[in-house]
Order: C-alpha cells, then sequence, then structure tokens
C-alpha cells in the first residue's frame, strides 16, 4: 500500500522493458533473416579462430582437438617463411598507402578547378571507368601490357631501340607492377569523396576570399585543403587499420615462381598453407595474427587522431 | 580609359588564371587519356588483324578487321557457361541481398527497437575483425556449401556496409510522421515497411543492388575457394583460365602455322576481356549517378 510516488520500482521496470520487448518483435523478424547469416557465417568463424590454439585434426573437429596454446605462433615466426613475407606485405601495403592516399586527393582538388561542369562531369565518368575492371581482367591486361615478347610496351620501345625486360618475372619489380596499376584503376574512384566533400564548401567562402583578393592558389591553400581535412583524417585512420591486409585477389594472380620472392604475402600464405596445404591451425593463427595487427593499429590510429584533430571513428 | 577599366571587371580572369586554367585542362586531358587508352587499346587490338597486332602496328585504330579471336573464343565452353553462371549469380546474388540487408536495415533505424546499440554493435563488428579465411571455410564445409552454387549467393551477402548506408537512407529521408500517421491508422512496423517506407526507398535499392551485382560479376575469390566442379564456375574463373594460365596456348601446330595461332591466341585474351566487361562498362554511365549518391550514404557518420 506505499506505493512509491516518483522512483520507479525495479518491477515496473522489468515490465516496462518488457513490453518495449515485446513492441520490438515486428523489428526483430525483419532483422531475422541477416541475424541468422551474420552468425552462422561471420560469428561462428570468429569461435572457430580457437583453432588457431589448437591443434586440429578433421576427426576430431573444432571441440575435440587438443588445445596447445600459443605453439602455432612460435611455429610461424619461428618459420624461415615469416620474415619474408611480412616484410613483402609491409612493403606493398605501406608502397599502396603512400601512392594511393595522397593522389585521390590531388586528383580533387585538379577536378574542382574545372570550370565546365560538362567537362567535368566527363572527367569524373572517365576516371571512374577503370574501377569497374575486374581483378581477373586487370591481372590479365597487365600480362598482356607488359610482355616482353608480344605486349604494345615492348613493341613502342623495340620502335626505339631499347629491349623491355621481362617485368612480370622480376622479383624487384613486381612491388611498382602492384602499386602503379592499383593507382591507375582506383585513384579516379577513390576521389570520389573528396570530390563530394569540396562541391559542398559554401560558396560564399570562395566570394569573400576573391574580394579579399585571393587567387585560385590561395583558395586551394586556405579553403579547399582545410575543409578536406576531416574527410582526410577518418579515410587515412580506415586505411591503416588494414595496412596488415593487402588484398588477397590481385597479388595472388600476379604471382609466378620469379617474382615470389617479393609476392609471397600473408594472405597468399595463409591460403597456400591452409586451403592447399591443409595445414587448419597453422594458416588460421597466421590468419589471426594478420586480423590482431590490423585491430591495434585501428585503435592506436583512431586514438591519435581523437587526441589531434577530434576526428574519430569511435 | 574608362573602357579598359570596364572590360576588365567584366573578364576578371588575370594572366595568371589563364594559364592555371591551361594547365588544369592539359593535365585532367592527360588523366582522361591514361584513363581511356587501355582500355581502348583492347577494344580496336580485338577486332584487327592478329599478325598487325603482334607486329605493334596496331596504335591508335584498327586495322584489317576481322572477328576471328570473337569466333574462336565462341568455342570455348567455358566462356557460356561461365556467362550464363555469372547472371544466376548476379540476379540471385542481388535478390538475396536485399532482401536480407534492407529489412534488417530499416528495422536498425527505429528508435522503438529494443536493444538497437547492442545489435547495431554486431552489424559493425565484422568491419574490423573477422574469423579469417580458415575459419569461415570450416563452416561452410560444415553446412555442406563447399561446391554448391549457393555458396556463391548466400553465406557472404550481409555486409555491414550495406547496413550502414541503409540505415542511413531510413533514417535521413523517411520522416517520422509517416509512422505516425500510420500508427494512428492501426499499421504495424512490418506493414509500415512495405507499404511505406520501401516504395519511398527507390534511391538505395538501386545503390545497393548496382554495388552488389558489379561485386558478383567481378569477384572471383569465394568460386576459387569453393567452388570445385567446372559447371558452377563465374565467368572470372573462365577468364583466369585463358588470360592468366595461357588455358587458350595448349596448341600443337608447329612453323608458320604456330606463330599465327600464337598470334591468334593472344588476340582471343582482348576479345575475352572484351565480352567480359563490355556489359558493365556499358552500363555503368547511365548509373553512375546512383554510385555517387551511395557513396555519400555511407560516408554519413552514424
Amino acid at each position: 500500500m506505499h506505493a512509491n510516488g516518483f522512483a520507479i520500482s525495479a518491477k515496473e521496470k522489468k515490465s516496462r522493458r518488457l513490453l518495449l520487448l515485446k513492441r520490438s518483435v515486428p523489428l526483430y523478424l525483419l532483422i531475422l533473416p541477416s541475424l541468422i547469416l551474420l552468425i552462422v557465417f561471420t560469428y561462428i568463424p570468429m569461435y572457430g579462430v580457437t583453432i588457431a590454439f589448437k591443434d586440429y585434426k578433421t576427426g576430431l573437429g573444432i571441440f575435440g582437438s587438443e588445445w596447445v596454446g600459443f605453439k602455432n605462433f612460435t611455429t610461424f615466426f619461428n618459420s624461415y617463411q615469416f620474415w619474408p613475407i611480412l616484410r613483402n606485405t609491409l612493403v606493398i601495403s605501406i608502397y599502396s598507402i603512400v601512392v594511393m592516399f595522397p593522389l585521390p586527393i590531388l586528383v580533387a582538388l585538379i577536378c574542382s578547378q574545372i570550370t565546365s561542369s560538362r567537362y567535368k562531369k566527363f572527367f569524373q565518368v572517365t576516371t571512374y571507368l577503370p574501377h569497374f575492371i575486374s581483378t581477373v581482367v586487370m591481372c590479365g591486361m597487365i600480362m598482356l601490357f607488359l610482355s616482353p615478347s608480344s605486349g604494345i610496351i615492348a613493341k613502342l620501345l623495340s620502335f626505339v631501340g631499347i629491349d623491355m625486360p621481362n617485368l612480370m618475372g622480376s622479383a624487384s619489380a613486381f612491388p611498382h607492377i602492384y602499386v602503379w596499376t592499383e593507382a591507375w584503376q582506383h585513384i579516379g574512384w577513390d576521389s570520389i569523396l573528396y570530390i563530394a566533400a569540396l562541391s559542398s564548401i559554401d560558396p560564399t567562402l570562395y566570394e569573400a576570399a576573391t574580394i579579399d583578393g585571393a587567387n585560385k592558389w590561395h583558395k586551394i591553400f586556405h579553403i579547399d585543403i582545410p575543409s578536406l581535412l576531416p574527410t582526410i583524417m577518418i579515410m587515412l585512420i580506415l586505411r591503416m587499420g588494414s595496412v596488415m591486409s593487402v588484398g588477397f585477389e590481385k597479388v595472388y594472380l600476379l604471382q609466378n615462381s620469379l617474382n615470389n620472392a617479393t609476392s609471397e604475402i600473408i594472405a597468399t600464405y595463409v591460403y597456400k598453407m591452409g586451403l592447399l596445404k591443409s595445414q587448419y591451425s597453422l594458416s588460421a593463427a597466421i590468419g589471426l595474427f594478420n586480423n590482431v595487427i590490423n585491430l591495434i593499429l585501428l585503435l592506436v590510429f583512431n586514438f591519435i587522431s581523437a587526441k589531434i584533430s577530434e576526428d574519430s571513428l569511435f | 580609359m574608362q573602357a579598359t577599366i570596364r572590360k576588365s571587371n567584366k573578364v576578371r580572369r588575370s594572366k595568371g588564371d589563364v594559364i592555371f586554367d591551361t594547365v588544369v585542362y592539359i593535365i585532367t586531358g592527360l588523366m582522361i587519356l591514361i584513363a581511356i587508352y587501355p582500355m581502348y587499346f583492347i577494344l580496336i587490338a580485338s577486332i584487327s588483324d592478329p599478325a598487325l597486332v603482334s607486329s605493334g602496328e596496331i596504335v591508335l585504330i584498327p586495322n584489317g578487321f576481322n572477328l576471328r579471336a570473337y569466333e574462336k573464343l565462341a568455342e570455348f565452353d567455358d566462356i557460356w557457361t561461365g556467362y550464363r553462371n555469372t547472371i544466376l549469380y548476379v540476379i540471385g546474388g542481388t535478390a538475396i541481398t536485399l532482401a536480407v540487408n534492407i529489412p534488417a536495415s530499416f528495422a536498425l533505424s527505429r528508435k522503438q527497437l529494443f536493444g538497437k546499440r547492442v545489435l547495431m554493435a554486431m552489424y559493425l563488428i565484422p568491419m574490423f575483425f573477422t574469423g579469417g579465411l580458415i575459419p569461415t571455410y570450416m563452416v561452410v564445409k560444415a553446412v555442406n556449401l563447399v561446391d554448391n552454387p549457393l555458396v556463391m549467393i548466400l553465406p557472404f551477402s550481409v555486409a555491414s556496409y550495406y547496413i550502414i548506408v541503409g540505415r542511413t537512407f531510413f533514417q535521413n529521408t523517411i520522416p517520422e510522421e509517416l509512422w505516425e500517421a500510420a500508427q494512428l491508422d492501426g499499421c504495424g512496423q512490418v506493414r509500415y515497411f512495405f507499404i511505406v517506407a520501401l516504395p519511398l526507398s527507390k534511391a538505395v535499392l538501386a545503390v545497393i543492388a548496382l554495388w552488389s551485382a558489379v561485386g558478383q560479376w567481378n569477384g572471383y575469390f569465394n568460386a576459387l575457394i569453393y567452388l570445385r566442379s567446372p559447371e558452377f564456375q563465374p565467368i572470372q574463373i573462365a577468364l583466369r583460365n585463358i588470360l592468366i594460365n595461357n588455358q587458350m596456348m595448349g596448341m600443337t601446330q608447329i612453323g608458320a602455322a604456330a606463330v599465327e595461332a600464337r598470334q591468334l591466341a593472344e588476340l582471343i585474351k582482348y576479345a575475352s576481356i572484351v565480352v567480359s566487361s563490355l556489359p558493365i562498362m556499358l552500363l555503368y554511365p547511365f548509373v553512375q549517378k546512383y554510385f555517387n549518391n551511395g557513396i555519400m550514404l555511407g560516408s554519413v557518420k552514424g
């Protein structure tokens, strides 16, 4: 009989929650199909990553296999393959960032200087186009163009008396081929976000700058670039979070026995050890090692960025 | 004197500006050339005389027009099987992608959803951490999807990015007043989604459908990992066999015939690139505004 007038009792709180839960049931039904797929094909594999700490035997299954602690990791760290593939992964990845991160910003700044809107549109459509070429076709094109016997580049060079080296068979050329073809294919597309950010700048800023006597260079350095900075920071954090994940597809297709010294990366090694040689536990451990480093880098860069510029993912 | 002042006021372009604009046009012109030329070359080479292509004489215009490479390619059954499979995977994959991601992103955009934060986190975590290739392969194998064409369209259809894009769209473009009105008429969330929200979301449906379709068309990773039988392989695997593994090179002629066969084999590669890339290249300029819209939706921090 001494009902509390102001504080909601625990019982009431519980029934309120139950009501909210009940009201959400229709929404849960809409989520359910995707949630089942997500749990089965994303979260169960996350649990399955425990085989990295086990000695997986097909007959015993994930649960039955014996725990071995960090044995698979030490096997990997001590193998003669460890340093070369770590180095190759980092070289390709960091080289990619150095080239692929600033260039789209530059493309966007140049694109925003185009005064004719029709030409600007044409520029965008044509520079985005290579992005839609599939990785297989891209690698096929690279091999066709770079072929020392029948490629167009070799033919054109032979007219001026230069012999084309076999670039696909050269370990030292591999990172350059990978990165610069990647640049050709994706720089235009990667600039979309920056072009959009630039086109959303308040035009009165430019008008005021013109009245103050600013020329085009002043506007680029004092309006365009500062307005892009938040976008640049977010993109940089995201990019740094994937330093260790060089895409499997392109490297795998461009790999051959001659360039293997620089083209064997973590992703291709995991594929070969795991699926071709069935060393499940070892390759799961290598994959996990890769993922964890990425996660740490992402958190570190997010933290640094939050400290210095207040732009962060979370 | 007055006339000159007025004139310079009207034009308002200093000599520096003129030089600046000229340089911009030169640079962007070069970039357009670099982007387009390799694709253009492949197109003209594929319809030219193989011997001329091989000697490097085809640079700007096609010469010795013929379609032999395409005729040879047409005899290659894997291309046709691959084409058919890819079309099926594009249709099936896109349908499933929309069917699972759109309702989920709608529900996740509703403030009435109980436990929204936890659920949203579940969809976002995979962007930063996954089980990796081997554990995923083991699960796919355990549910009997290895070498099953369903693996191309079902298991990996949920994508954090599509969820974010869809949710941002529903949050920002569908006014809450519509829900209030619908509620007064006795409409529940599910009916509201199908009758009110879905018809208003054609833009986001188009964006996600296009992304998914392009991904399906161009992807080869899942097929490489999970499919074994030749009859299930998508076009990209057939292309890989021609372009990377040189499957068409297995010709045994000798002498002049061998040279000719080798030149034709090169041309078949060009033709296979044209045949597989043309659908997307032709479609893309017409749908590019949807892609741009999508990028903007996805970039809104949520």
